[in-house]
């Protein structure tokens, strides 16, 4: 059985896009979640509605825990519609994490597309807390236009940076918009690193995914270092209840980060 | 000051061709400049040339009624800009502007049609090159198509 949600009162709620909101949450009565790491999620309970599976946006030094939540459905429209001082129950953290140590001494690609910049947030902030153990650093943002990019004054932040390639592209643009037009893949022959050794991190909708995959193993980049982190109707989020299986995997538990060689044979199974 | 032949020669997009085929290309080519917010096409116009984008960016638009200017594609260095001087009715699909400085060498279609058909093998390689561009935007168009970000999309 699963443990049952620990209270956390929203303490900060901030409006990302038209849909999109990030809640900081602080335990309410003093019982917290473990440490999260990157590329992990919890289990957000909106009491009387229900669970989803939330990605950790960011993970600071205090109990506090940070979703960013786009409003598809009825349980995340009620965790939407949650306001600074109501509470959400949280279990996790779950699921593996990005590979950090992996990552150490190569050039490093982060690749995410629409709301998947949420789950690679916090691997960006531990790459850039300690940028000196990692060769060059290119993140690479895929949105569906101008207005529904997440996170525009950090991705500022990040491009104003000398040790990070940061590139925006977006599905249409309108008259304002000064940035590239087109789909994320085209940003990676742009990208500086060595493919014979760097490490992708992907994130995003899942044919997104695939094409990225293909397109930087058509840069010679191999499938034992790329990646993905998916997303599978996780549930119970402890491996029981196989809404999120495939395959021999169960996502909550065996992924969602993944490596592109162990999945990609699954992925390609319609019936998966 | 480079020869608008050194151009043709060092631009990547036309490294496809033999040289004896890029410098077939010269008396069709210009050197041009266009200036921030300059339009370089507009929809509808006859199609009179395209450009090798030298340095710089050009936003691919079209106004639609009620949401204004929709920018479809941007290009970049070392892309092409403008396909319908090859195929008939040879014209504009949609407007290019210029997003900043942009630095091009700009091709007469009429001149390049006209030395394809003179020379077969030429156009046979031309045409390798800007297949690769029709295919390349074809595949982003329907990538885009599926609306992978919008909601209901996953992720």
């Amino acid at each position: 059985m699963p443990e049952p949600p620990i209270a956390y009162r929203v303490a900060e709620k901030r409006r990302e896009t038209g849909d999109t909101w990030t809640l900081r949450l602080v335990p309410a009565d003093g019982a917290a979640i473990a440490r999260c790491a990157p590329g992990q999620f919890a289990m957000l309970y909106a009491f009387g509605v229900g669970e989803a599976p939330i990605s950790i946006s960011r993970i600071g030094a205090d109990d506090a825990v940070v979703h960013t939540v786009r409003a598809v459905g009825a349980v995340t429209n009620a965790i939407c519609a949650a306001q600074p001082g109501e509470v959400l129950g949280l279990r996790g953290p779950f699921g593996t994490v990005w590979p950090l140590t992996e990552a150490d001494g190569r050039d490093v690609v982060i690749i995410a597309g629409g709301i998947g910049l949420a789950p690679l947030r916090p691997v960006i902030h531990e790459l850039l807390a300690h940028r000196d153990r990692y060769g060059a650093v290119s993140v690479l943002y895929g949105g569906r236009s101008p207005a529904n990019l997440l996170y525009m004054s950090e991705l500022e932040a990040w491009r104003g940076r000398f040790d990070v390639d940061v590139d925006v592209i977006v599905d249409v643009g309108d008259a304002d918009w000064r940035g590239r037009v087109g789909v994320v893949t085209r940003l990676i022959p742009r990208a500086v690193f060595d493919p014979q050794s760097a490490v992708a991190m992907v994130c995003g909708p899942e044919v997104m995914m695939r094409l990225t995959a293909l397109a930087l193993e058509d840069c010679g980049m191999s499938r034992d270092r790329i990646w993905l982190s998916l997303e599978r109707g996780m549930t119970c989020a402890t491996g029981h209840c196989g809404h999120c299986q495939l395959g021999p995997l169960f996502i909550c538990k065996d992924g969602p980060v993944l490596r592109r060689d162990v999945v990609e044979p699954l992925m390609r199974v319609a019936e998966l | 000051m480079q020869t608008i032949e050194q151009l043709l020669d060092e631009a990547p997009a036309l490294q496809g061709l033999a040289p004896e085929h890029r410098a077939t290309l010269v008396g069709c080519a210009s050197n041009c400049v266009f200036a921030d917010g300059e339009r370089i096409m507009r929809e509808g116009d006859p199609s009179d040339a395209f450009y090798v984008i030298r340095d710089g960016a050009v936003a691919l638009e079209t106004e639609v009624p009620g949401r204004g200017t929709i920018v479809v594609h941007t290009l970049h260095d070392d892309e092409l800009l403008g396909w319908s001087w090859l195929v008939p009715p040879y014209r504009v699909a949609f407007d290019a502007r210029s997003l900043g400085t942009t630095h091009a060498i700009a091709l007469d279609g009429a001149c390049l049609r006209g030395k394809c058909e003179a020379d077969p093998a030429l156009g046979y390689e031309l045409l390798k090159i800007v297949s690769t561009v029709f295919v390349e935007r074809l595949h982003d168009t329907r990538v885009r198509l599926l609306d992978l970000y919008g909601k209901g999309a996953g992720a």
